[in-house]
């Protein structure tokens, strides 16, 4: 009996020690990964590394035989331009979308919608990739007169379809976090549906919905399967949004895998990883601190 | 190890069931682990079943797939592992060690060759083992029949001149655009290096803006669908909708189609030779494998893949000597 007792007081400390390492194991994966991309890339970073051509150079040329070139200004440019169309085209359509579920739904086309908003969330970027390299380019090409479909467009539309899902979770439960007490008065007032929405809600639920766009952004910016196969991978600058560009993170994908381990082109695909670490890290915790302002509240 | 808050460290070790358990469970594992082992080694005719280890550049991956498949059902003792990664990574395999023959689309570069050297104290041995001659695709509409070595140049180097169809004479019908479209290789692969190489010079670079696809049956794949695209990608991938042109040195010679017999007689200029690398002299199966790669069995698999063989052994017999 006593052996018992001692062993479920084992048994007890024991799962609680458990639970306590998944919980602090997180922190330790990210600081652990952190750790070893730093790693791969300090060697190069504090020897020979040029900052101002890294961020000041649109000309790519990591093999070269005679004139090696790091410059990223153009790959900086291509994330920036893919995730900015990406967020013009989810932001309204997500947030649109989470109004209507939170607001205007009936119940059981409510779930169901989600079900399928999560269904969409669930396909693997790879084969939203090969969407917009066999659907997608063929249909720009037509109905844009354009050279060619791999562009800033389709990776835009393709990150869009992607982001919706995210945006729209979050953003649903911004909304039904107002509380019913501000609708009742709303409606109380005289409030038509619209201006409840556009007065009330909209203003309650800010900081929520701004958290979901900006982990909209976070998806977007880091995606690479999509953007490697739907934008063209092509190093420059773009013009417009028929233009192919190339991405951060679809330049470590292409390349780091034939890189000669440890050579100075591996290490700068390890200090592109720190810059993208470093704007994601960056995104997630200002949605957070946004999150954290609404509950404080 | 004490628990924080009542438990001493005697409480701790003070457990009898699980111990057993544990102990069971180890005797369990090791009997399992030592059955799983002994098994192969008693199966079929009591000898030791010999196994390639076959990793490197992935233009030649289908080809060592098919060679694997070929030598089992004339050597059912060996079995041939292959996998792909790219030629970098072949080469990486053989300097550790932990390949049998290394697959590489290029030569095997002096810095590699050292490493190799130093890391396994055994000299790299080089087999050409094939020839791929790299076809410029465009779309089956594009009227367009050859270009030379020089207008290659200029359509893909950094500072070339050539942006435009119109630049060459070339008007695509059905109202397509005038740009050329550069689909190119990721920077890495064996096929951009060589291409730059054959093309380019050894000094040169290719123009920014390129669509740097990431495999050799994607060029061809984005070409059938892009009217106004030129790409390079191994003459094994062709396919109905796209057209391979015709490839002069220089304005004034003739322009040769690529095809076997225009590489074998060195007529056609992009084309390059497919190594197989070893770790001193093979020995045993693998020697065995290399030199039935080389026979004639051996390079009529290499046809059937599109590739070049090194020699065209003709329907009668006679063979034409290659270079």
């Amino acid at each position: 009996m006593i052996i018992w007792r001692r062993f479920e007081h084992i048994l007890e400390f024991a799962i609680e020690r458990i639970i306590w390492l998944c919980g602090v194991s997180a922190i330790l994966f990210v600081f652990g990964i952190f750790f070893f991309v730093f790693r791969e890339g300090a060697g190069f970073l504090f020897h020979g590394f040029d900052p101002i051509e890294f961020f000041t150079s649109p000309e790519w040329y990591p093999t070269s035989q005679t004139n090696v070139r790091y410059g990223v200004l153009a790959l900086i440019a291509g994330t920036v331009s893919v995730t900015a169309l990406a967020m013009i085209i989810a932001v309204p359509f997500g947030l649109g979308t989470a109004i209507f579920i939170s607001e205007f739904c009936s119940p059981r086309l409510r779930e169901s919608l989600k079900i399928i908003i999560e269904l969409l969330a669930a396909i693997p970027s790879v084969v939203w990739g090969f969407i917009g390299l066999t659907v997608m380019n063929p249909i720009i090409i037509k109905l844009f007169h354009a050279p060619i479909g791999l562009t800033v467009l389709n990776g835009g539309v393709i990150l869009a379809l992607m982001s919706v899902p995210i945006i729209v979770s979050i953003g649903e439960d911004a909304l039904k976090a107002v509380p019913d007490d501000y609708r009742e008065a709303g409606i109380a007032l005289g409030a038509t549906r619209w201006q409840l929405i556009y007065r009330v809600l909209l203003p309650a639920a800010r900081n929520g919905l701004l958290a979901a766009a900006l982990l909209g952004v976070g998806r977007a910016v880091g995606e690479t399967m999509a953007v490697l196969m739907a934008t063209g991978h092509s190093v420059r600058i773009p013009t417009s949004i028929l233009d192919s560009v190339r991405t951060l993170t679809a330049t470590i994908a292409a390349e780091l895998g034939e890189a000669p381990v440890h050579s100075e082109h591996y290490q700068v695909l390890f200090i592109i990883g720190i810059l993208l670490f470093s704007i994601t890290f960056i995104i997630n915790l200002t949605a957070d601190l946004i999150i954290k302002g609404i509950r404080n509240r | 190890m004490f628990c924080p808050r009542t438990r001493s460290f005697t409480a701790y070790c003070f457990l009898p069931l699980p111990t057993i358990d544990s102990i069971s469970c180890c005797v369990t594992v090791a009997m399992l682990f030592f059955f799983s082992c002994a098994r192969p080694s008693n199966q079929g005719t009591g000898d030791h079943k010999a196994v390639i280890q076959n990793t490197g550049s992935d233009t030649m991956v289908n080809l060592a797939q098919a060679w694997a498949e070929a030598y089992a059902e004339i050597e059912p003792t060996v079995s041939v592992e292959v996998s792909g990664g790219g030629s970098g990574t072949g080469i990486a395999a053989l300097i550790s060690g932990t390949v049998d023959i290394a697959n590489c689309s290029r030569k095997i570069e002096p810095q590699e060759l050292e490493k190799a050297r130093q890391n396994t104290g055994k000299e790299p041995v080089e087999f050409i083992v094939a020839y791929d001659a790299l076809a410029v695709y465009v779309h089956k509409d594009n009227p367009l029949e050859q270009l030379t070595i020089e207008q290659l140049a200029d359509i893909y180097g950094e500072h070339g001149r050539i942006t435009r169809w119109s630049q060459l004479s070339v008007t695509l019908p059905k109202g397509g655009k005038d740009k050329i479209i550069l689909v190119s290789r990721q920077s890495n692969s064996g096929t951009y290096h060589y291409f730059r190489e054959a093309v380019l010079g050894r000094k040169g670079d290719f123009r920014l803006g390129t669509l740097d696809l990431h495999g050799s049956k994607d060029v061809v794949e984005l070409i059938s669908r892009t009217p106004g695209a030129i790409g390079y990608s191994g003459m094994g991938y062709a396919t109905p909708n796209v057209k391979m042109l015709k490839i002069a040195k220089r304005a004034g010679d003739p322009a040769y189609a690529p095809t076997i017999e225009n590489t074998i007689s060195q007529q056609y200029p992009i084309a390059r030779p497919l190594f197989m690398y070893t770790l001193g002299p093979p020995t045993g199966a693998v020697k065995q494998y290399i030199d039935w790669i080389l026979s004639p069995q051996g390079q009529k698999v290499v046809v059937e893949n599109g590739f070049v063989p090194l020699v065209l052994y003709s329907e009668g017999g006679q063979t034409e000597t290659s270079r």
